[in-house]
């Protein structure tokens, strides 16, 4: 599990965070790109960040502390993303939103060949018509990023939700 | 201690409000019972805590002795527990003492709980074994002499746990659950929980911003089904000529839609292409094995939808098992507690099967997310429009039951709930 390697790992490995300085700000740049295609609505764009084999969910953190698997999206495979998007953009019904997604605090924890690991907050505001602004979910994303041809993609995200109690319903990935 | 006393009484709330009448026509609903805070507390007083079982949680919740969870009848939190010799009890968690709600965690498992403010003590009973300086100390102060701790334990409720099922009644005078779910239900009961061992995969919690009832009309309402849905029609899951049938109990407060998916992809009839604005043809999915069925029902119908009165629902689509708790929270709210389940026999790859598919349902489900929505746009114009009366017409209630362009679940629902309610 990518953050039972996280807590094994002294945080005060200096020598590997100046090491890893140039792969975090890269590692930001991609998440600005990732937070601006959500925010945008651009669910197929959003497919395009992950590789093909992909794992990502997005899971309560109680589930996920006493290793209960559920997600409240659990795709494998590019597919299963793809299939998401378009369902997001054809056929569900849901009320207008502007979504504004912060991402930070990004960690590189580990770099082996093509294979990074990293984790980061994130934090999804989202804002209905006549409504006020509210915090959809506050969470974390433990990540395993690919570097394919020259370019990060993420193999695998786990967006762990501290927010269990959703606000309704999530439409939009995070 | 006598385990089910100490609730509040039938008609301890005031008589129905004088000023709300129930239309003439049956067949209307008025506003006032999602918004008008009276009927609310009436129905924690002549629902949750009336003659009625309560759904509370699945035994593969706590699957270990000492295991427990948090839970709720109607709006009053609850503990619910797994003992050592894996008898199960509800009791209400707030100290006899002070009244602070002591359990604060999801889950966990424990020998007792121990109110952190002055450490009262009860076992996994809800039995009071501890009070600190009860006798005072230096022989001033402490309890007075008559104070007897079996009779200052926790509020308990009378608790049935039926195929894996635990629900909890406050009354003492409820039928056995079999008999409260009647032979018709029971038999699709027992098909969802066939008796064979659990594994919970995990749980969803939403606020909805709506009154409780609507969440169990949505489920007594298949006429939404293939208009609000067009996930389930646009990729050959549900189309309205599927064959279906809904079954309601005798009284009417329970009830169960079912229905069957044909082998391979369903015909979209030329009516389902004209009636469904939303509909697109010849579409499929990049990955169409998460709607792969993988029989493990010994029933005819590929799916059941079951609300049983007055908080639960329980769902079996293809093989997503799951159920819904109801939490009242105020007219106007609803917190939704979501048990996905498996089977212990099931292997990984049927593990991973069950996880796909639920990405479906639950509040970041491609169903889940437009029930909410919709249920939250009746409530917002319940709130804030100009009062009138919902229309449940459709459907007739002498017809065959193997239509779903009908609302006669809903009909029998508030037929049932005026009576309960003596509205």
């Amino acid at each position: 599990m990518t953050e039972t390697a996280t807590a094994d790992k002294p945080r005060e490995a200096r020598a590997d965070r100046t090491a890893f300085r140039d792969l975090r700000l890269e590692i930001e740049e991609f998440h600005f790109d990732y937070a601006d295609a959500l925010e945008r609505g651009e669910v197929e764009q959003w497919c395009e960040f992950f590789t093909d084999d992909a794992f990502y969910c997005i899971i309560a953190r109680d589930n996920h502390e006493s290793g209960l698997p559920l997600g409240l999206v659990y795709c494998e495979g590019k597919g299963m993303l793809k299939d998401r998007a378009f369902a997001l953009r054809n056929t569900e019904m849901y009320a207008p939103r502007y979504l504004n997604l912060q991402i930070n605090n990004v960690r590189v924890h580990e770099a082996a060949g093509s294979t990074i690991r990293a984790e980061a907050n994130y934090l999804l505001l989202e804002t209905l018509v006549e409504e006020p602004s509210r915090i959809q979910q506050v969470g974390k994303y433990y990540d395993v990023f690919e570097r394919v041809d020259g370019r990060l993609l993420i193999a695998e995200r786990k967006c762990v939700y501290d927010s269990v109690v959703i606000n309704n319903c999530l439409v939009f990935p995070v | 201690m006598d385990g089910t006393s100490g609730f509040p009484a039938n008609g301890s709330v005031a008589g129905a409000p004088a000023d709300l009448v129930w239309p003439a026509d049956e067949w209307e609903v008025p506003d006032w019972v999602y918004t008008d805070r009276r009927i609310y507390e009436r129905e924690q007083e002549r629902i949750f805590f009336g003659r009625h079982w309560n759904f509370v949680g699945l035994e593969c919740e706590v699957p270990k002795p000492g295991d427990y969870i948090r839970s709720y009848v109607g709006e009053v939190p609850v503990v619910v527990t797994r003992d050592m010799e894996n008898g199960f009890h509800v009791f209400e968690n707030r100290c006899a003492h002070r009244g602070a709600e002591y359990c604060r965690e999801y889950r966990g498992n424990t020998e007792r709980f121990v109110c952190p403010y002055h450490n009262w003590t009860y076992d996994l009973a809800g039995d009071l074994v501890a009070v600190p300086f009860r006798r005072g100390v230096k022989g001033k102060g402490g309890m007075p002499p008559g104070f007897d701790m079996a009779e200052h334990g926790l509020r308990q409720f009378r608790v049935s746990a039926y195929r894996g099922v635990i629900f909890a009644t406050a009354r003492e005078d409820m039928e056995p659950i079999e008999d409260y779910l009647g032979p018709e239900i029971r038999e699709q009961f027992d098909i969802i929980f066939d008796g064979t061992e659990q594994v919970l995969l995990g749980l969803h919690r939403n606020i909805l911003p709506g009154n409780w009832k609507l969440y169990q009309e949505n489920l007594k309402d298949p006429y939404h089904a293939t208009l609000l849905h067009t996930y389930l029609t646009t990729f050959g899951l549900f189309v309205t000529s599927n064959e279906s049938d809904i079954l309601v109990d005798p009284v009417g407060r329970h009830s169960a839609l079912l229905s069957r998916r044909p082998q391979g992809r369903p015909d979209v009839s030329e009516e389902d292409r004209a009636q469904i604005a939303a509909y697109r043809e010849g579409l499929k999915l990049n990955d169409e094995s998460v709607l792969n069925f993988v029989r493990e029902f010994d029933s005819s119908w590929s799916g059941a939808a079951m609300t049983i009165w007055p908080n639960m629902t329980a769902l079996r689509q293809t093989n997503i098992l799951n159920t819904r708790l109801i939490v009242p929270r105020g007219p106007n709210e609803l917190m939704m507690i979501w048990a996905v389940f498996g089977r212990a026999s099931d292997d990984e790859a049927m593990t991973r099967h069950r996880l796909r598919q639920n990405n479906i349902f639950g509040p970041g489900g491609f169903l889940g997310i437009e029930d909410n929505e919709a249920l939250k746009f009746v409530q917002d114009g319940l709130r804030r429009s100009m009062p009138r009366v919902g229309l449940a017409l459709l459907g007739d209630d002498e017809e065959e039951t193997d239509t779903i362009i009908t609302e006669r679940a809903i009909r029998a629902m508030y037929r049932y709930y005026r009576e309960s309610m003596a509205l």
